[in-house]
């Protein structure tokens, strides 16, 4: 068995990731308490963990069932689509266009997290269906879903 | 995200979920990595063999693969290093953790630990002290393989002849720090 590497290296290549992905599930003001109990979470577990094959898989993993418990914890109530600090443009991340994540945001949790997965990460289909423990297919679809409903808002 | 990194850091602290804490520092021969864990200082690498990456993969396999850095822990051993570099310390005061070394070498590196500043040990000596008179060669090895270099001042030690012998951070190093301590004179 190879040695895991040192956890830094998973902070320094998935954070920004892991962080963009919260953003579109909870919003940009529940997305910091929800990356903290990501990487709590990872750094608890990682010791043990057997499979190092694919570290960023397991990461959203994580991030996605923590953005499962958020939403869980506000009694399942839809996110507020415009936040007005989200759409204010305060503090603006020129890598994402907050209207459009806002728009994610709103939709379904399993279309939310498959886009975000797709279009944040960069994830190929199988490792979405990885990270939201459905078959392929199903991450297929449920990506598909999300985007003809985002086109639908925004045409 | 800086400022969420350092927030994960503390709290990873806190929950006793950072087993290593690194930093890089400045010297006066190159960056140094250091690294502690929560008993104490556990590595320094030297400037000549900078590898960060290597050396944190070695910290990862042989003590815990939670790894972060995290210089705010580490501190106290950087204003050390630095007082020490600048002529202004003569002894560390600095818990260690010797978990990398074993058997007779840990036994040699805790009888370096002892050499005052300004004092030389032959190697013969070191191995005396650490139980084998006869294991000069094993003496001279613990010091090329001490974890925690400068700090265990594993260049106090010198042939018994009063030749400089060999120095993980290169013989130039050596040197400098001796005459540092004013047991060499330059160009000696």
């Amino acid at each position: 068995m190879t040695a895991l590497p040192p956890f830094q290296a998973l902070l320094d290549d998935h954070a920004a990731d892991v962080m963009a992905v919260l953003r579109g599930a909870v919003g940009r003001t529940d997305a910091e308490d929800c990356f903290q109990e990501t990487f709590l979470a990872a750094l608890r577990a990682y010791p043990q963990l057997g499979d190092d094959s694919n570290l960023r898989g397991w990461l959203l993993t994580i991030a996605h069932r923590k953005a499962i418990d958020h939403h869980r914890a506000n009694g399942r109530r839809p996110l507020l689509i415009a936040e007005p600090e989200e759409l204010s443009g305060a503090t603006p991340e020129p890598e994402l266009d907050d209207g459009i994540w806002a728009l994610v945001g709103a939709l379904p949790p399993k279309q939310r997290a498959a886009v975000a997965l797709r279009y944040a990460c960069d994830l190929p289909h199988a490792e979405i269906a990885a990270a939201l423990g459905c078959s392929p297919d199903a991450a297929r679809r449920s990506l598909h879903e999300g985007i003809k409903r985002l086109r639908k808002e925004l045409a | 995200m800086k400022a969420e990194l350092r927030r994960l850091t503390d709290r990873a602290a806190t929950e006793g979920l950072l087993d290593v804490a690194y930093a890089t520092v400045d010297s006066p021969f190159g960056p140094l990595l250091i690294a502690s864990t929560e008993r104490g200082v556990v590595k320094i690498s030297f400037p000549v063999v900078y590898d960060p990456e290597e050396t944190l993969e070695e910290l990862a396999s042989q003590i815990s693969p939670r790894v972060l850095e995290a210089p705010a822990r580490l501190d106290d051993v950087r204003r050390q290093l630095d007082a020490y570099f600048a002529g202004r310390l003569r002894e560390f005061d600095l818990p260690l953790d010797w978990q990398l070394s074993k058997g007779f070498r840990r036994r040699a590196l805790r009888a370096i630990d002892r050499i005052p500043y300004g004092k030389t040990r032959s190697y013969t000596e070191i191995a005396r002290s650490a139980g084998n008179e006869r294991a000069v060669r094993a003496a001279g090895t613990a010091c090329g393989a001490n974890p925690i270099p400068i700090v265990v001042p594993c260049h106090r030690v010198l042939r018994s002849g009063g030749a400089l012998g060999g120095y993980g951070g290169g013989l130039p190093m050596k040197e400098a720090l001796l005459a540092m301590e004013g047991v060499l004179r330059k160009g000696e």
